[in-house]
Formats: C-alpha cells, sequence, structure tokens
C-alpha cells in the first residue's frame, strides 16, 4: 500500500516536471508561430480599447518639480546620427534645419528652428518610461504639436502623424533603418504632446534628439521619436516600411505603446 | 446528485465510507477547480514572460525615476562579459554574491555563456525578445484578470469566501493559532470533522493570496504603464513612482513562488493524490480518526 502510493506520488512528481518541460518548449515553438503571435497580440486591442476610454478625458500624464528631475537621463537608441547631412546641420548650430509638414495637409509648409520658437511654447517635467523597464526625469520644452497641425490644416482624410527621423538604427546604406514612428490624433492633439526643442532649459542636444523630438507623454520610450525631420500626415500607415507603423513596431513591439 | 453538491459543497457528503476509517466530501466546486487551473497556467506563464521583461533591464530602484546612472537596490550583471567565462554577479543591497550559470551570465542557446539576468530555462521565451515576451505577458495579464474577476464574483454570491475561507471567532483564538503552527510543524494533519474545513493558517494564506498578493500584482502592473498612471495618477502616489511600482510588482511575483511553494510541498505531503484528485473531480477524501 505505501510503496504503491509511493510510486503514484512519484509518476505524479514525474508527470509535472514532464509537463512543465513540454510547457517550455510548447511555449517556445507557439512563439515562434506567427499565427499564435497574432492571438495572443489580440490582448493589445483590448488594452488599447481599455486605455482609450480611461483617457477618453485626456487627463495630463504627471508632472514633476524641477528637483525630481534625473541627474543623468539616459540616452537610449541612437546617440548621434551618422551621415554627413546631419553632420553638417549639428555643425551649423540647426541654422540650417526646416522641419517638413506634408502628406493630407491644405499647406504644406517648412519650418525653421527659429519659426518653431516663436510659436506658443509649452514646458513641463515629465518621466520617460522606457520599455526596457527603466525611468528618467526630464524637463522639456517645444511647440505643441496639436499648434502645428492647425497651422498646417489637416485634409479630413488624415487619420496618422508620421515623424521621419535623421537616425538610421541598422546604418542601412538605402534608408531602411531610418527611424520612423506615427501616432494617431487623438493623442496628436494631447496639450502635452509637443515637438520639443529644449531639455532641461537647454537646447536640446544631439544625444536627447537634436534639433527636434516628440514627448508623447502617455507612452513609452520608442514612440518619442528623435531627429524629427519631416511630419506627415496620413490615412493609413499600414503601407508604410514594414507596415507595423514605426521602427520598433516593425521589429515586434506593439504600435500602441501605453503600457 | 453532483447540483445538490455544488450548491453547498463543504457539506455534503457523496457515498457512504467507502472504506473503513474513510469518507469522502465534495470539497472544490467545479467554479473553483477550473478557475484554480487556469490561474495554475497564468501565473505561470506570467512569471516566466515577466523574467523575460525584467531580464531587459535586470535592476531594480526605488522612487520615481531609475535608469544606469542611478542606484539600484537590486543587480544582475556580468563582470568580464567579453570573456570566455564571464562571472554573474548578483547586487543586492551592496551584498555581491557570484551567481554564475543562473543570475547575470548563465548559457545560451548555443552552450557559451552570455549575459542575462535570469536564465533561459526560466523565462518565455527562452531567447531574450522582449517585445515577444511582453505580448505573452499582457495577454496572460488579461486571462489572469478575467478569470480572478470569474472567481471572485462566485466567490462573494456563492458565499465560498464566508463560508470555506473567514476564519471563525474560534479559530482567531490565539491558542488555537498557536496549536495551528506547532501542527503545521510537526507536520500534523487533521482527521474527521476539524479535515473538512481548511485550518486558521490555510484561511490566513489564502486570504491573503487573493486579497492582498494578487491584486498588489496587478495594482502595481498597471502603475509601469504610462497610460494607466495619466489615468490613475493615485496609483503612482500609492506605490512611490513607477520604479518603486516594478520593484514591489519584483517582490510581490517572488512572494508568490514561495506561496507555491509551500502549497506544493503542503499538497504532497497532505496526500498528493487525494489533494490533486479533489481540485479536478471535487471529491476529497478524509480519514475520520487518526492512525497509529
Amino acid at each position: 500500500m505505501t510503496a504503491a502510493r509511493f510510486s503514484r506520488r512519484g509518476l505524479i512528481g514525474a508527470g509535472a516536471l514532464g509537463m512543465g518541460g513540454l510547457m517550455l518548449a510548447g511555449c517556445d515553438r507557439l512563439s515562434a508561430s506567427p499565427s499564435f503571435q497574432n492571438f495572443i497580440g489580440g490582448a493589445e486591442d483590448l488594452t488599447f480599447s481599455s486605455q482609450r476610454l480611461l483617457l477618453a478625458g485626456q487627463p495630463l500624464a504627471r508632472e514633476y518639480k524641477a528637483s525630481d528631475i534625473s541627474p543623468i537621463f539616459k540616452s537610449n537608441g541612437t546617440s548621434m546620427p551618422g551621415g554627413d547631412a546631419y553632420k553638417t546641420l549639428l555643425d551649423g548650430g540647426f541654422a540650417d534645419y526646416q522641419l517638413v509638414i506634408e502628406g493630407l495637409v491644405r499647406r504644406p509648409s517648412r519650418f525653421t528652428l527659429a519659426d518653431l520658437k516663436a510659436m506658443p511654447a509649452r514646458s513641463q517635467i515629465t518621466r520617460h518610461d522606457c520599455v526596457e523597464g527603466w525611468s528618467a526625469i526630464g524637463g522639456w520644452t517645444g511647440v505643441p504639436l496639436g499648434h502645428l497641425l492647425r497651422t498646417v490644416g489637416l485634409d479630413p482624410r488624415a487619420r496618422y502623424v508620421v515623424f521621419r527621423c535623421a537616425d538610421d538604427l541598422d546604418n542601412s546604406t538605402d534608408g531602411s533603418g531610418l527611424y520612423y514612428e506615427s501616432i494617431d490624433l487623438f493623442d496628436a492633439f494631447h496639450p502635452q504632446t509637443i515637438m520639443a526643442y529644449a531639455m532641461n532649459g537647454k537646447p536640446l542636444d544631439a544625444a536627447h534628439g537634436a534639433p527636434l523630438r516628440l514627448r508623447i507623454e502617455r507612452q513609452l520610450g520608442y514612440k518619442h521619436a528623435k531627429y524629427v525631420m519631416r511630419i506627415q500626415l496620413v490615412d493609413r500607415v499600414d503601407t508604410l516600411r514594414g507596415g507595423k507603423g514605426g521602427y520598433w513596431e516593425d521589429r515586434g513591439y506593439e504600435w500602441y505603446a501605453g503600457i | 446528485m453532483a447540483t445538490d453538491a455544488a450548491l453547498d459543497p463543504g457539506a455534503s457528503t457523496l457515498k457512504p465510507p467507502g472504506r473503513a476509517g474513510r469518507e469522502v466530501i465534495y470539497r472544490h466546486t467545479l467554479v473553483v477547480r477550473i478557475t484554480h487551473w487556469v490561474n495554475v497556467l497564468a501565473v505561470s506563464l506570467l512569471l516566466m514572460s515577466g523574467l523575460q521583461i525584467f531580464n531587459a533591464y535586470p535592476r531594480l530602484h526605488w522612487g520615481r525615476y531609475g535608469a544606469d546612472a542611478d542606484h539600484a537596490w537590486l543587480e544582475m550583471t556580468a563582470v568580464n562579459p567579453g570573456a570566455n567565462h564571464p562571472a554573474g554577479v548578483l547586487t543586492l543591497g551592496g551584498h555581491r554574491i557570484v551567481t554564475t550559470g543562473v543570475l547575470g551570465v548563465s548559457k545560451a542557446r548555443d552552450g557559451s555563456y552570455a549575459q542575462r539576468g535570469f536564465p533561459r530555462w526560466a523565462t518565455l521565451p527562452s531567447d531574450r525578445d522582449l517585445a515577444t515576451g511582453r505580448r505573452w505577458h499582457f495577454f496572460l495579464a488579461w486571462a489572469f484578470v478575467i478569470n480572478g474577476l470569474i472567481y471572485l464574483l462566485f466567490g462573494v454570491f456563492n458565499r465560498h469566501f464566508r463560508r470555506d475561507l473567514a476564519p471563525t471567532g474560534e479559530q482567531l483564538r490565539p491558542r488555537n493559532i498557536l496549536r495551528d503552527i506547532v501542527d503545521h510543524i510537526r507536520l500534523k494533519h487533521p482527521v474527521g470533522e476539524e479535515a473538512k474545513h481548511y485550518n486558521v493558517l490555510q484561511k490566513l494564506t489564502y486570504l491573503a493570496v487573493i486579497f492582498i498578493i494578487l491584486p498588489l500584482m496587478v495594482a502595481t502592473g498597471l502603475t509601469m504603464s504610462p497610460g494607466v498612471d495619466a489615468a490613475a495618477p493615485w496609483l503612482l502616489s500609492l506605490f512611490g513612482g513607477r520604479p518603486s511600482a516594478r520593484s514591489i510588482h519584483f517582490i510581490t511575483a517572488n512572494l508568490i513562488v514561495l506561496f507555491v511553494i509551500v502549497h506544493v510541498v503542503e499538497v504532497i505531503l497532505a496526500g498528493v493524490v487525494n489533494e490533486v484528485r479533489s481540485m479536478i473531480t471535487g471529491r476529497y477524501a478524509i480519514r475520520t480518526e487518526r492512525q497509529p
């Protein structure tokens, strides 16, 4: 009786271990399957809809005191874009920089840094959350994206704002590694969504996205495109590059990065 | 018969004792059994995908911000990461512990030593893949929350919490608690009428896990979301910042692992076949008298 029970016990134990091993191997195989990735990716839609419901009143992300600012704000991704074009701009103090706004807009426009600085500005001390798990607090000053979009006038078909950047994370020769991002109009017109040209009271430095970067405070760091050269208004993002709406999105990360 | 039993599981005796000194009772309702096993699967995979996410930045901070240059109270690093045999080091509150092979440095798919927080056998997926780990984690988090809500609603309406988990006044008397502690240390399991109910340590542990630990896990998880933080900034105030919430999330995950270990050990000690069967079929055999 005791022996029988003991072996039964052993069997269950061995079974549990075996199941664990199978489960692991099974999960890795499932992870490699695109259709299963799509299935569990369905939770992203649920997260997106829930957060849109929670954020329907367009609340602001928390703003911090100057004493809360991180002593060192980590520079992630690109710290210095390659290529001569960017270096020339940087060496000239971005005097020759022009932000292009094009696509589904009434008045395609170009703005110099001086033009942008002459516009209404917003300053905010906010927390930057990286998808990796670290956070840093910094102060940002820039022109609200909503103001820029109203200035150029939106075509009624416009649904997404696409940011084209100067940094090439893959050092590609054909531009396929150039950073890009996209957000929708809900976030584009949020008061804290700004095109920042200053950080902690100083002109934005190269490590943090000079001359102009996006701040979109209710989403993770990879949405905050640095080195923004062009802004495009489009009706859909699945026709761009990898079809997922951004550099990291094309590499498996969620388009909606509110979580 | 099963329907009747499901209405009032604690009280029903299914059959006359099959063997002398043994009585079979209906212990776990169908909803409890299903949500239990869904939970087993969800929590196991949440843990593993969570370790994958942790590995993307294997450092923990307290406060409102925390990145490379800031003080970390827990850190997993590699010494000489480029060498053939790098050393893995866990730094915990200023103490350095060499953990090569498990934490900080462990074997990659090709057998070489690589820098990574937790080893590949503990993470989902095994290889470093933050995007896929996050996809798993958030999918499972939804499954866990929905499953948990079903369990909570059922527990309230079916009086599962009041009937089976709320300690009685008698159980809460210090003398009884003390006796329970001694019984646990001596690995003495109750028989007869007493075995039909959870003992007070069991009840308090289950209540703590159900109403404190698991909700804390969800709340700290949500606090790491910048979207949720904008909608509910009180979460940030409650936990003292996103890095703090991430630290509490990690500590709470460890507490869940600790609970599961004790839970499984107790199941084995109390009779693994009987216990596991009761969570599958609902039927649980109790001894009516103590064996010599």
